[in-house]
């Protein structure tokens, strides 16, 4: 497709490894293999979430705790809210994308250590397993994910230590993948490719590691303390021993807070390669995007006690945070608005990969004015810990990252396997999710207004119908993935053939075979310096050189 | 490309304000307001639900429109407009946020500040003898400000899976909180395992109630009835059916209540 191609063959392939499907199962060390394998392990992953949430929501369909007993309906809560956090957002936004993309962003061949990348991943399947085996040998954690001592501290304590574990696992992986990203973008960076020349996904990743690397070490260091609490009986947070509880939400959302940044900035990142491509327009406002990415990371350090405004946090405490939290609204807003602008005046192809982009942007609209108004103390004391929390996350994590995921699985599909998917599949399964989602999530804003506290079992009898509805939601959500998987699994077997670059993108990635050689490419690396070059005056378009307009440049 | 004329776009943003105002005044999600703090917060209620829905009835408006107005035609090719932006649209995006959270959190300091939740950490009045800090929740300010003997203390134990209520003047314990009207109660609560929390979703009120660090809370409420308290915070398996109730009675009823439980000593 471009004049570059040299024979210099594949370059060295590392040795002892397998070929074909056989290598997603090895310790391979190619970034493409690695990121895909994050993939899959967190779908996986999100099955077994989803059924834990299936179980959730089937109990609330009675106010009486009539469906499993209550000590177990804790810890399938608690293995939920972790499994869809540890092991389904955060490894794929992170992993699998951060994997599959970066490299090519930036022009490199590999991750800047790949080794240490194949390390990060593999220590997620055992980390996941190790976490859903608790259940089964003397029953899981039953403190919710955020395991407040002394809750945590006074129930079973074999389920909470392999929490403990598991979570660290998952905390060491994601410091590593961050390390990596941040290396490759810094040091690999083909010669010539300036830094405000790099997709938007780059940035976001940049932002995200920075967080990972400022914020993971602290949960790991909380857990370890809480982890000697429990077994070794000192007294950190044991309020018995002369510890303190509320230390321990200061050290728990000084990491989990930024976690949630860590779930949707590499989703604003992906949606930002995403409308581009399919609006064939520049994304507007380049540097406006980077400096707001930028102000997301370092507001997003300062705003963890926003979450413990009823935990007899100070006055003035209280109002710096409610101030701190307020202002991360205008770097988000600043994105939306982008988005919307990429949109204006575009030439919008209304697929699969775009319903879910719009999708994401409707329900993170929703969760971020509900977001702004939690953030507001007097508020705030009112839902906190209510149904009106839950259903505000979960338009921010589902309705949020989960949407891009899809969205970038309809995106990026065709270069991941050579073919495509098939879009009236694919557009049922967004109608489905997202009507899905909203019946779910939307009607739980006024259950916890009017007094739905969260994490319960059985509730006040005059909350029965809207739970029910609430339920039919998860039922549908839960139905939407049965077209998806038969589409992932049927076209590639024998979906329509993509070709190299079915998009007519102008990202590096799309500059390459589908799916990609070892080495990325099998000649020189181009260099991208506009990577949302669209804009070609319409009907001077010469169809058969669509790939290989003179927008980028390759090689040197 | 078009852009819709200025006067249109005027007509648009008016008709999206009053609407928002429109809906913010006219639509109510909360549960009957008791208690002199719910009638503050409503107002805030109010204030961020008409900006909200202004802010969210706009932005899915405008993307609508633009996937409907800018969809590709069938077998169209070509790309859009090449803009890659434009400053003075870009500031007036940062500015337009910034003024409105600026002015969200102002209005939310304010009212904050009517609930009484803007007073320095209060020392304990009750129990001079421990040097102990009590970490405030909302209205500690009405403790200070009001003369003592107006103020009804009643200090509240949580415990797995109850509340338990003691009224130091009567010497009376109950498991039901029974409060008369239009008086300033005061709570102070502490628990004897795990976190819990104390809400009355009628008031508006929340509060932690913490294993070794007392917190209190005070509130006037204002509507005799029967509400709700519910414990809000995880606190073992039996949280969902951790419930008490708040009985509120006219000044009279509730004096009559307390005399015939009182324990003389
Ligand atoms: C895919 C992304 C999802 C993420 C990241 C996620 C995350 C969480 C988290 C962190 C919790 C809190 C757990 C706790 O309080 O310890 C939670 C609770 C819950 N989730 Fe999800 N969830 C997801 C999807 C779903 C889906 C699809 C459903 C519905 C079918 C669902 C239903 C619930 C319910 C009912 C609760 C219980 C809330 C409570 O009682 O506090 N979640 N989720
Ligand atoms: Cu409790
Ligand atoms: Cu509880």
């Amino acid at each position: 497709m471009t004049a570059t191609i040299a024979s210099r063959g594949t370059g060295p392939r590392p040795r002892l490894q397998p070929t074909g499907w056989l290598r997603y199962f090895s310790f391979s060390v190619d970034h493409k293999v690695i990121g895909l394998q994050y993939l899959v392990c967190g779908f996986v992953f999100y099955l077994v979430g989803g059924a834990l949430a299936g179980a959730i929501r089937t109990e609330l369909i009675s106010p009486v705790a009539d469906f499993m007993a209550r000590d177990v309906y804790n810890q399938v809560l608690t293995l939920h809210g972790t499994v869809m956090i540890f092991l389904w957002i955060v490894p794929v936004v992170n992993g699998a994308f951060g994997n599959y993309l970066i490299p090519f962003y930036v022009g490199a061949r590999d991750m800047a250590f790949p080794r240490l990348n194949a390390v990060a991943f593999w220590l997620i399947p055992p980390a996941g397993l190790l976490l859903v085996a608790s259940y089964f040998i003397t029953g899981a954690a039953q403190s919710g994910w955020t395991a407040y001592p002394p809750l945590s501290v006074t129930t079973p304590a074999t389920g909470q230590i392999i929490w403990i574990l598991s979570v660290l696992l998952l905390g060491g992986s994601s410091i590593f993948g961050g390390i990596n990203f941040i290396a490759t973008i810094l040091k690999l960076r083909q010669p010539g490719l300036k830094l405000m020349q790099m997709p938007m996904y780059c940035w976001a990743m940049l932002g995200t590691s920075i967080l990972v690397i400022a914020s993971t070490p602290v949960l790991a260091g909380t857990l370890v303390l809480l982890s000697f609490d429990i077994v070794a009986h000192t007294g950190f947070f044991n309020p018995a021993l002369g510890g303190n509880v509320v230390v321990y939400q200061h050290l728990f959302w000084f990491y989990s807070h930024p976690a949630v940044y860590i779930m949707v900035l590499p989703a604003f990142g992906l949606v930002s390669e995403i409308l581009p491509v399919h609006a064939r327009k520049p994304l507007f406002g380049y540097v406006t995007m980077v400096y707001s990415i930028m102000g997301i990371v370092v507001l997003g350090l300062i705003v963890w006690a926003h979450h413990m405004f009823t935990s007899g946090t100070p006055p003035w405490m209280r109002l710096f945070f409610t101030i701190a939290t307020t202002f991360i609204a205008v770097p988000t807003g600043i994105k939306f608005f982008n988005w919307l602008a990429t949109l204006w005046g575009g030439r919008i192809s209304l697929n699969s990969a775009v319903l879910f982009s719009c999708g994401f942007i409707v329900n993170f609209v929703l969760g971020g004015i509900t977001g702004v108004a939690l953030a507001q103390v007097p508020f705030d004391i009112h839902v906190h810990d209510t149904y009106f929390v839950v259903a505000h996350f979960h338009y921010i994590v589902f309705g949020g990252s989960v949407f891009i995921i899809f969205a970038s699985v309809y995106h990026w599909y065709p270069k991941f396997t050579g073919r495509m998917l098939n879009e009236d599949l694919g557009r049922f399964h967004c109608m489905l999710t997202f009507i899905g989602f909203n019946l779910c999530f939307g009607p739980q804003h006024w259950l916890g207004l009017n007094g739905m506290p969260r994490r319960v079992s059985e509730y006040d009898p005059q909350f029965t119908l809207i739970n029910q509805i609430s339920s039919v939601g998860a039922l549908l959500m839960a139905i939407s993935t049965l077209p998806f998987l038969w589409n992932v699994i049927q076209s590639a077997i024998s979906g329509k053939i993509a070709g190299d670059n079915p998009w007519n993108a102008l990202t590096p990635e799309w500059l390459t075979s589908s799916p990609p050689p070892v080495q990325n490419w099998a000649g020189e690396t181009p260099l991208v310096e506009e990577p949302y070059g669209y804009g070609v005056p319409i009907n001077a378009i010469d169809l058969s050189a669509t790939s290989g307009r003179d927008l980028w440049r390759s090689g040197k | 490309m078009q852009i819709p004329s200025t006067i249109l776009t005027l007509v648009l943003g008016m008709v999206l304000v009053i609407g928002g105002l429109w809906i913010g005044q006219t639509i109510n999600f909360l549960p009957t307001e008791a208690s002199l703090n719910a009638l503050i917060y409503d107002q805030l209620f109010r204030v961020l639900f008409t900006i909200g829905a202004i802010l969210f009835v706009g932005i899915v408006g405008l993307l609508v429109f633009s996937l409907i107005r800018f969809r590709r035609k069938n077998n169209y090719i070509g790309d859009g407009v090449a803009i890659e932006g434009n400053l003075p649209l870009e500031i007036f995006w940062t500015a337009v946020p910034a003024v409105v959270v600026l002015f969200v959190g102002l209005y939310s300091y304010d009212i904050y500040d009517r609930m009484g939740g803007i007073v320095p950490l209060a020392h304990d009045h009750v129990n001079e003898t421990q040097e102990q800090k009590i970490w405030g929740g909302v209205g500690s300010r009405s403790i200070d400000s009001e003369t003592v003997s107006n103020v009804l203390s009643i200090e509240v134990t949580a415990m797995q899976f109850a509340f338990l209520f003691h009224y130091p003047d009567g010497n009376i314990t109950t498991g039901e909180l029974h409060v008369p009207a239009d008086r300033t109660i005061t709570l102070r609560m502490e628990s004897k395992d795990v976190i819990h929390a104390f809400w009355v979703p009628e008031f508006r009120l929340k509060q932690d109630i913490i294993p070794g660090q007392p917190t209190q809370l005070s509130f006037t409420a204002t509507r005799p009835g029967r509400y709700p308290i519910v414990c809000a915070e995880l606190c073992g398996p039996y949280h969902g059916s951790m419930r008490s109730a708040v009985v509120v009675e006219e000044p009279d009823a509730w004096q009559s209540w307390f005399s015939s439980n009182t324990k003389l000593t």
